[in-house]
Parts: structure tokens; C-alpha cells; sequence
């Protein structure tokens, strides 16, 4: 039912003339969860983005984000949902904490200004105009006020690029901080470490369409495929097998090697290669 | 509603406040814009400084009377305090929306639950209380350098005031929806200057009205700024001045039928045409 379901989404389609952008998108996102949503550049990531956060109109489909049509967004709605767009909105003139701060005063239920602007790692520079923000500041200010309503359902296009290791790192940290008290998360990613980190689950969209919804574990049968066990022969030449019973052929080698079998490594496929050769199929 | 477990962040500390009530954001509106306007060095100086430097050279350059007790100064300076309007108003808006536009703050706003209506008060609360200081400091300047005489009755302030208001509603209204026409952040400024400057020159700005072709005051008769300078002369000017006028008095009641026509179609264009993203937003 609704309550269960912060977005429900049933044939969704858009087109821009000749292009189809998205060709009968089917989704459902749980009340709090964290959902990422994984695809290639211009494959319908965005735009069915903008359409659950009211900024596009649809052509067709069944569409329920918190229980409303997001094509007539009311004030109500809007409140209750926090958005970090792909594109940054510039404030050139005013300060981190002007910023935020007037953006609070929009929502009924807002958190504290100087709170969230700490939160986002921005406490330093809350006195600093916008533009003297780097890239990656710039999206942390983004973030902010994108959670400065207490949002229900936040949504996040592509929120850590161009961050450093140690901001990710930071970033993810909030998301979970958000998740666990709550929040619904959609996020699109480039990143595939991001989406295993943070998602409960992942969607993956390629052509316009949700081509598979999993877990990060098992996206892709990725428990279930083949481990590969490498290792080197005493002749230096490296070997490799594929083995669905990859204990025993490691044992196997043990036994003959007398012992340490050297390079050994088993490895199964990472979510980024069942990405690619999922993306790769279409 | 929703309770942070993280004990950084407890969402309890703030009480949470109430939004502000319509008027109240309108009114933060109103004070961000003029924050942004008077930050940003460039348009205080052009706008502010651009009438009185046109005041200063164009009385070096005439001296000549062009009527008995009316000097060309005077005549020019009722004309600057109508551009000076169109200014702040049209010129301004028709600028700085298209970059607002394009940098994604529109879209931004757009996200918030903040009522649409707000943002568009916001910028006439700009445009009023930078075309009043600007005013006020054209009108000093003129009676302490050129012995211009403030209206000495309170009929003629009362016609100050109407004619200011209504051609600034025009005009405001005009810039709002030009910026339409503009498809990127540079282009506005490429829409408007061309139409401000032409307007000034066949509008009795620079020079007067009468000794113009009868083709050009005719093409000027169809847009504000003509009637705006013509409203204006009749405060600042002798009332033996309206038989120099072209329909041998100041015309009022026709100043007001074409400035309120023009907040009619400005209004109309407005609502039918604005846009809060770019086109490639879609």
C-alpha cells in the first residue's frame, strides 16, 4: 500500500521529441530506504529524477511520490521533500549561512541553520561568500539545503562528484546519519562504491528503462557466479580457473603445492563489472 | 516528526518554528534581493551612478533654454529620472533573471515549498526600494547642480507618485517577462540594452520630444517610457509647458491609459510566458 511506499512508479514515459528519454519505468522505493538508482549518461536517470521531484511533466504512467502526484506539486508536498539537483543554483553574493538560513524560513518544520551547516562540514566556512566555495563545498551547501526542511524523502542526482576521498567518506556518513533516522533516500550515482556503501537496494536503468532492482550483493546473480582462483605454477606462470566450488579447488592446490600455494587470490565479480556487463547487454 | 538517533545531531535541540506567515517570506524576499543588488558592485554603480553621469555630461554640453524659464537641463533631467526607473525595473530584471535563470536558482526555489508568488515580490520589493534611493539621490543632485524645482504642490507629488508607480509596474512587468526571450545567462543583457537605449532615444530622453520626426514620436507613443518622460515634465516643468507638448497639454489621463495598458500585457506576458528553468532543463 501507499504507507509502505514513499514512491511508487507504474509505465513511466517521457520523450523530447524523437528521443526517448524513459520507456516504461516501473520502481518502488520502501519508506526508508536508501534506493540508488545506477545507469550510464543519458540513459533516463535524470529525467525520471526530475519527474518524481515535480520538475518534468510525464507522457504516460502511474506516478505516487509520498502518496501524491508529483506532476501538481502543492506547498505541503514540497515541504516534505528536500532536493540536491544535479546543477548547482549559485548565490554569488551571499554568505554559506545567509544561504541556508534564508532557505529555512520556506519550511514549516525546519532544522536549525547553524546545525545543518555544521553538519554538512561547512562550520568554517559559514561567514564565506558562495563563490569563494570549491566545487565540492559548493556541493555540501547543495546538501544542506536539501535537508534543512527535515525532508521525509530526499533526493540526491549525483551528490558527491567532485568531492575528495575524505568528503565521500564524510558524505556517506550523513546519508547513513539521515537513513537512520528515517529518511528516505533516492540517489543517482556514477559511482558504483557509493551506490554498495549507502543502498539497500539498486536499480539499475539503461535505455530508458529499470533493467534490474537488487540488493548490492546480489545484483547481477553476483553471489551465484563463478569465483575465479588464480595462483602461480613453480614456473612463475600465472594459472587461473573458475570454479563454482572454489574451496575445494583451493584445498585441491594445497595439497599439491605441499602447502602455501603462491599468488593466490579468489576473487568474484565486483558490483562494477556485473554493472558493466549488465549496461553491456543492451 | 522525524527523531535523529545520532546523538550529533539531535533533531529535539531546535524547537522547531513555525513558517513565516506569506507576508513575513515576502518581506525576507524583498530583503535578500537588495542584499544581492547592493553586494554586487556593477549593477549599484551602473544603476545608481549611469543617470546622474548623463545628467552631469549632457548639462555641460546644452545650456540653451528651449522654452521661457525651461533649460534643456531640466527638460533632460525629468527624462533621466524616467530612464532611471526603466532602469531599476526593466533593465534590471530583464538582465539578472536570464543569469539567475541559467545559474539554476530559479530551479532551486522552485524545489522549496516556498509559494511562487513570493520570489516575484521579492523583486518588486528590489525594484521599489532601489528605484526610490535612486530617485531621491537624482533628485538631489538636480536641485543642488541645476536649480531644478521640486514639485510645490501636493497635486504634482500625487502625480509624481502615480505616474512613478504605474511605470515602474509596467516596466517591471516588461523585464520579467523579456527574460524569457533570453536563452542564456549573457544573452539578456544582448535583449535589453538595445531596446532600453532605443527606447531612450526616440522617447524624448535625450533629446526633445517635439524636434523629433513625426514617424518616431509616433512609434514612441506605443511604449511606456515616452509617457513616463511626458508625466514626469508635467510635475517637474511649468504648466505653461503642456502647449509644447505634442497633443498641446500633458495628457494625463492618456499617460495613465498607456502605462496601465502596459501593465496589462507586461502581466499577461508574464503569466503565459515565464519560465523557472532554461530550455535544455525542459
Amino acid at each position: 500500500m501507499d504507507d509502505e511506499l514513499a514512491i511508487s512508479v507504474r509505465g513511466l514515459r517521457k520523450a523530447y521529441g524523437d528521443n526517448v528519454a524513459v520507456a516504461g519505468v516501473d520502481l518502488d522505493v520502501r519508506r526508508g530506504e536508501v534506493f540508488a538508482l545506477l545507469g550510464p549518461n543519458g540513459a533516463g536517470k535524470t529525467t525520471t529524477v526530475e519527474i518524481l521531484e515535480g520538475y518534468r511533466r510525464r507522457d504516460s504512467g502511474e506516478v505516487r511520490v509520498l502518496g501524491s502526484d508529483p506532476a501538481s506539486p502543492d506547498p505541503h508536498w514540497r515541504s516534505r521533500v528536500g532536493i540536491v539537483l544535479q546543477g548547482t543554483g549559485e548565490f554569488d553574493e551571499l554568505t554559506v549561512g545567509e544561504v541556508v538560513r534564508h532557505f529555512s524560513g520556506f519550511y514549516p518544520d525546519a532544522d536549525d541553520p547553524a546545525k545543518v551547516v555544521e553538519r554538512v562540514g561547512l562550520g568554517a566556512k559559514a561567514k564565506a561568500r558562495t563563490h569563494t566555495l570549491s566545487g565540492g563545498q559548493k556541493r555540501r551547501l547543495d546538501v544542506a539545503l536539501g535537508i534543512i526542511g527535515r525532508p521525509e524523502l530526499l533526493f540526491l542526482d549525483e551528490p558527491t562528484t567532485g568531492f575528495d576521498p575524505e568528503a565521500r567518506r564524510e558524505f556517506w556518513e550523513l546519508i547513513r546519519d539521515l537513513a537512520a533516522a528515517g529518511t528516505t533516500i533516492v540517489l543517482t550515482t556514477h559511482y558504483l562504491d557509493e551506490a554498495e556503501a549507502l543502498a539497500d537496494r539498486v536499480g539499475v536503468i539503461a535505455a530508458g528503462r529499470v533493467i534490474e532492482v537488487a540488493p548490492p550483493k546480489l545484483l547481477g546473480n553476483r553471489q551465484e557466479s563463478l569465483a575465479t582462483v588464480s595462483w602461480r605454477t613453480p614456473e612463475g606462470v600465472l594459472e587461473s580457473a573458475q570454479s563454482a566450488t572454489p574451496t575445494a579447488l583451493v584445498a585441491e592446490l594445497a595439497a599439491r603445492h605441499g602447502g602455501e600455494v603462491p599468488g593466490l587470490t579468489v576473487t568474484r565479480p565486483t558490483l562494477e563489472d556485473v554493472y558493466l556487463t549488465m549496461i553491456g547487454h543492451r | 516528526m522525524t527523531t535523529t538517533t545520532k546523538p550529533a545531531a539531535p533533531a529535539t535541540a531546535a524547537a522547531p518554528a513555525r513558517r513565516p506567515g506569506a507576508g513575513v517570506l515576502a518581506l525576507r524576499q524583498g530583503r535578500l534581493e537588495i542584499t544581492q543588488f547592493l553586494r554586487s558592485r556593477e549593477s549599484v554603480v551602473f544603476t545608481m551612478g549611469f543617470p546622474i553621469i548623463m545628467i552631469l555630461i549632457f548639462a555641460a554640453i546644452f545650456s540653451d533654454e528651449i522654452a521661457p524659464g525651461v533649460s534643456y537641463t531640466q527638460y533632460f533631467i525629468t527624462g533621466m529620472i524616467a530612464t532611471g526607473l526603466m532602469t531599476v525595473s526593466f533593465q534590471n530584471l530583464g538582465i539578472w533573471i536570464p543569469i539567475e535563470r541559467d545559474r539554476g536558482v530559479l530551479k532551486r526555489y522552485r524545489g522549496t515549498p516556498m509559494p511562487k508568488w513570493v520570489w516575484f515580490a521579492g523583486k518588486v520589493i528590489m525594484v521599489v526600494a532601489v528605484g526610490v534611493a535612486e530617485t531621491a539621490l537624482l533628485l538631489a543632485v538636480s536641485v543642488a547642480l541645476f536649480d531644478l524645482e521640486l514639485p510645490g504642490t501636493a497635486g504634482r507629488w500625487l502625480t509624481f507618485g502615480w505616474v512613478s508607480v504605474l511605470g515602474v509596474t509596467a516596466c517591471t512587468l516588461c523585464g520579467i517577462a523579456i527574460s524569457s526571450l533570453a536563452r542564456t545567462a549573457r544573452s539578456g543583457s544582448a535583449v535589453v540594452t538595445p531596446v532600453a537605449l532605443v527606447l531612450q532615444f526616440i522617447s524624448g530622453v535625450f533629446f526633445v520630444f517635439t524636434n523629433l520626426p513625426t514617424w518616431m514620436q509616433q512609434v514612441a507613443a506605443l511604449f511606456p517610457l515616452k509617457w513616463m518622460c511626458q508625466g514626469l515634465r508635467s510635475v517637474f516643468l511649468p504648466d505653461g509647458f503642456g502647449a509644447q507638448e505634442p497633443g498641446g497639454s500633458f495628457e494625463l489621463g492618456r499617460v495613465a491609459l498607456v502605462l496601465g495598458l502596459w501593465c496589462v500585457i507586461g502581466l499577461v506576458l508574464c503569466l503565459t510566458t515565464f519560465r523557472w528553468t532554461t530550455k535544455r532543463d525542459g
